[in-house]
């Protein structure tokens, strides 16, 4: 009795709700995205997930912005110069660009924001994006203390100067890393704490903040403000967090998404059949491999036996029979569809796998295994039913190939990472995913300085060399072929195994317009629009 | 009563002390940090992250440094969910949490009770045998599976309720009901073997031997001394039930806290496990204390001076 009087009293106020709202949001284009996790931060400086980035890409615009299709578009700067030594980069910003709450952009506002991004009491993890510009290093590291110092200066309200301390062939692709926007310095200080909450936050973005709550929803609202305003159709966007994939997929299926974040894996046959027309499956730019820890023995100086346990994974059976999500099997590091970059192949890439395994039983037995002495050999990766599956796959084709006696060792997350920086591990189960669509975020990670980040301790003179070297070069076209042969030698060395490249899984309504599949996976709201 | 109110509430200060010390080391001995991510970030940087979370200082003095935090009230901004502190967090997801299993718990305890005093009344008949196999199952099938046929049946198929999120009261069916169904059957089958044992008991016999009707029987004597059992079990899984379920906040997208006990470890969102463990053990503490406080209402010989 009593639930069925408060049942009526809520559905009573229900009604009134959608008859006081209804009017409103039937005018109201809204678009419901999933989002993967609960972002980290919306503060530009502090988060390092494509989740934060996806937000923030709406509610901020860079000096260089993404179109539709990822290719980079005049942003917060309408135009710009390059020095000819390639190292100083001099912006004209729009004069109509302003801010949520109706103040101009001004050079000054992307000065503050480089300044406290690198500022050490910030203690941004992504500070390292903006290294290339003059004295950033620097200034993180402790260096220097004086925040002029570092090469970004306004010569008026509307010139900004960026001097590079050599030429970066990718500048202009970095300047629409969330770590290169402006912020309102006003606006911060404000509120120094909470300045990223709802009705705080002030952007020049798109979109502006109108609601978030944690594990919930983040609203976001047309930003009349925005030069491009006339433009843009979408009134709100909404953010979900969906971390459970499947339930993702129902939520979709029910109406309560127009896009989801990712598919599960184990559903794509179902998809195919009876939602084929909303499934979208594209490259994107990341690597999933396997890291032969070259530091200690068995594989230390040992590249017969890399190669061997190389050839001897056969990656069509892993992608089209375990892993099932459309990944296209790797026999490079770097993606393809990078910039400036031919794509490069192992030599065997093309050979039948009965092949492959010949020529590894070959190299197995020349780096001194066989039947009688088989290599034991024990393969790290994090919990998780996908990276088990492809392990004992592998394992399996090991065993059946070359004899190999492979033990998994799964850890949690957390301690897998720990494990994999201390090199505490023979093959450990690894993902790459570019920062930006540049062969060199691919290959500045296995220069022999380059730390915890080259994890199969690869050290490479020649490689050095032509990744370093390749950095500095300003004709682009000898920079492109310094980097290809600096990763034809990285893959003759073998120093890890790439398994597949990733691709990106989204369900899209036949309402939503204006999406192209781009391999950095970006689409800002924006350019999107809903409607039958 | 009001002396021994007193008596536990000074008791469980030490026993909070042992828990936040355990908590606050256990959590900082497991491996990697709550920094490391897929991206190992340059030395310079990662002295910098900590510097700023002061994870530089010697543990002892980190420790300190935490105590006198909480004594004032502060317990941190969270590692993991930097713009909010993790008071924030708890304030924003225990109402949802807690309406949930409040709601699921009263339902729990009205079917359980009754499904369960009722099949020890008709004791190996087809009721008691139907009641206990269905209280059976839903012990037996965990939450993971139940939740996503519900959502399916009802919400994709039927589109009866939204199959995910938080709004209206339609938002809250599904998981109420993902989250009743095992209590429901504990307390069944709690109920019902206790009834069991109380209908055997001397009081009953002597009831029944003065001519007492059945039905009077049971109502005045026999479900009184039957809920005890169920008494005990009620506070710590009311404590459970109301702190959220991560398993039912996932599939559902409820934003309570249930999450935060999980991810928080996870994550080595230091804080953010602080935070919970102090929350849950407070709230295990009441939940005890307030059974222990009933208890002479139900059973006449315990009684608190």
């Amino acid at each position: 009795m009593a639930t069925g009087r408060v049942l009526h009293v809520f559905k009573g106020l229900a009604l009134a709700a959608i008859l006081l709202l209804g009017p409103v949001s039937a005018w109201a284009a809204a678009i419901h995205l999933g989002n993967g996790t609960e972002p980290e931060s919306l503060d530009i400086h502090q988060s390092s997930g494509v989740s934060e980035a996806n937000i923030q890409r709406d509610l901020f615009e860079g000096l260089i912005a993404e179109g539709p299709d990822a290719s980079l578009i005049p942003g917060a700067a309408e135009s710009w110069e390059i020095s000819e030594d390639g190292t100083v980069y001099t912006f004209h910003l729009r004069q109509d660009g302003k801010w949520s709450n109706g103040d101009p952009v001004t050079a000054g506002d992307f000065v503050y924001a480089f300044h406290r991004g690198l500022a050490p009491e910030t203690a941004a993890a992504y500070a390292f994006i903006l290294y290339p510009v003059l004295n950033a290093e620097q200034y993180v590291n402790g260096e220097i203390t004086d925040a002029d110092a570092v090469g970004i200066r306004a010569i008026d309200d509307s010139t900004l100067e960026i001097t590079l301390k050599a030429p970066t062939a990718y500048f202009l692709d970095m300047l629409t890393h969330h770590m290169a926007y402006p912020l309102n310095q006003a606006a911060i200080e404000a509120h120094p704490d909470d300045w990223m909450r709802a009705g705080n936050l002030v952007s020049n973005g798109a979109y502006t903040l109108a609601e978030w709550a944690p594990q919930s929803h983040i609203l976001l609202k047309k930003n009349t403000q925005y030069h491009d305003a006339d433009a843009v159709s979408l009134d709100e966007v909404w953010f979900y967090p969906t971390e459970d994939v499947g339930q993702e997929l129902q939520r979709y299926r029910a109406g309560e998404l127009d896009v989801t974040y990712d598919i599960p894996a184990d559903q794509v046959d179902w998809i195919e059949t009876n939602l084929a027309a909303e499934y979208r499956n594209f490259p994107y730019l990341g690597t999933y491999y396997y890291v032969l820890n070259t530091t200690v023995a068995p594989f230390a100086d040992n590249i017969p036996l890399r190669q061997a346990l190389a050839l001897a994974i056969d990656r069509e059976v892993l992608t089209q029979k375990i892993t099932r999500a459309g990944e296209i099997p790797a026999y490079s590091f770097v993606p393809p569809g990078v910039m400036n970059y031919q794509q490069q192949t192992q030599d065997w890439a093309d050979w039948s796998q009965q092949e492959r395994n010949d020529r590894a039983r070959e190299l197995y037995a020349q780096a001194g295994y066989g039947a009688g002495n088989p290599l034991q050999i024990e393969i790290l990766y994090n919990t998780s039913d996908n990276h088990k599956k492809i392990a004992i796959a592998i394992a399996a084709m090991w065993k059946q190939t070359l004899g190999v006696e492979t033990t998994l060792r799964n850890e949690e997350w957390k301690v897998y990472l720990s494990s994999r920086d201390e090199k505490n591990f023979q093959v450990v189960r690894a993902a790459w995913i570019g920062d930006y669509n540049d062969a060199n975020t691919f290959l500045e990670l296995f220069v022999s300085d380059a730390g915890e980040m080259n994890d199969p301790g690869y050290d490479s003179a020649r490689y050095d060399e032509l990744v370093k070297g390749g950095a500095f070069e300003t004709d682009l076209a000898v920079r492109e072929g310094m980097m290809e042969e600096a990763e034809r030698v990285f893959l003759s060395d073998t120093p890890l195994i790439p398994i597949y490249f990733y691709t990106t899984q989204h369900m899209i309504k036949p309402t939503v317009s204006g999406w192209i599949d781009n391999i950095k996976d970006v689409h800002p709201s924006r350019f999107l629009s809903v409607g039958g | 009563m009001f002396s021994y109110t007193l008596r536990r509430l000074a008791g469980a200060v030490p026993t909070v002390f042992v828990i936040i010390t355990i908590a606050f080391f256990m959590i900082r001995l497991a491996p990697g940090g709550p920094f490391d991510q897929e991206r190992s970030v340059p030395p310079e940087i990662q002295a910098n992250l900590a510097r700023a979370y002061h994870l530089d200082e010697p543990l002892g003095q980190q420790y300190l440094r935490y105590l006198g935090d909480i004594l004032q009230g502060d317990f941190g901004p969270s590692f993991r969910y930097k713009d909010f502190t993790v008071t924030e967090l708890l304030v924003e997801g225990f109402p949802v949490s807690l309406q949930l299993g409040l709601a699921a718990m009263t339902i729990a305890v009205m079917v359980g009770f009754a499904a369960g005093a009722y099949a020890a009344l008709r004791r190996n008949s087809a009721i008691d045998v139907a009641t206990m196999s269905i209280a059976m199952t839903g012990i037996a099938v965990p939450n993971f599976v139940v939740a996503p046929l519900l959502t399916l049946a009802l919400g994709v198929w039927l589109g009866l309720l939204p199959v995910g999120g938080w709004g209206g009261i339609d938002h809250a069916i599904l998981p109420i009901i993902a989250l009743a169904l095992p209590e429901i059957a504990f307390v069944a089958r709690l109920t019902r073997g206790s009834m069991l044992e109380v209908l055997r008991a001397d009081f009953v016999r002597t009831a029944r031997a003065k001519g007492l009707s059945e039905r009077a029987m049971v109502v005045r004597h026999a479900l009184q001394a039957a809920a005890l059992p169920v008494l005990s079990f009620l506070g710590p899984t009311t404590a459970a039930v109301i702190t959220g379920s991560i398993v039912i906040e996932q599939i559902f997208g409820i934003p309570g806290i249930g999450r935060y006990f999980v991810q928080g470890a996870l994550n080595r969102d230091y804080t953010l496990v602080m935070g919970v463990v102090i929350f849950y053990a407070v709230i295990i503490i009441a939940f005890n204390l307030l059974v222990d406080l009933l208890y002479p209402l139900f059973d006449p010989r315990v009684r608190h001076d």
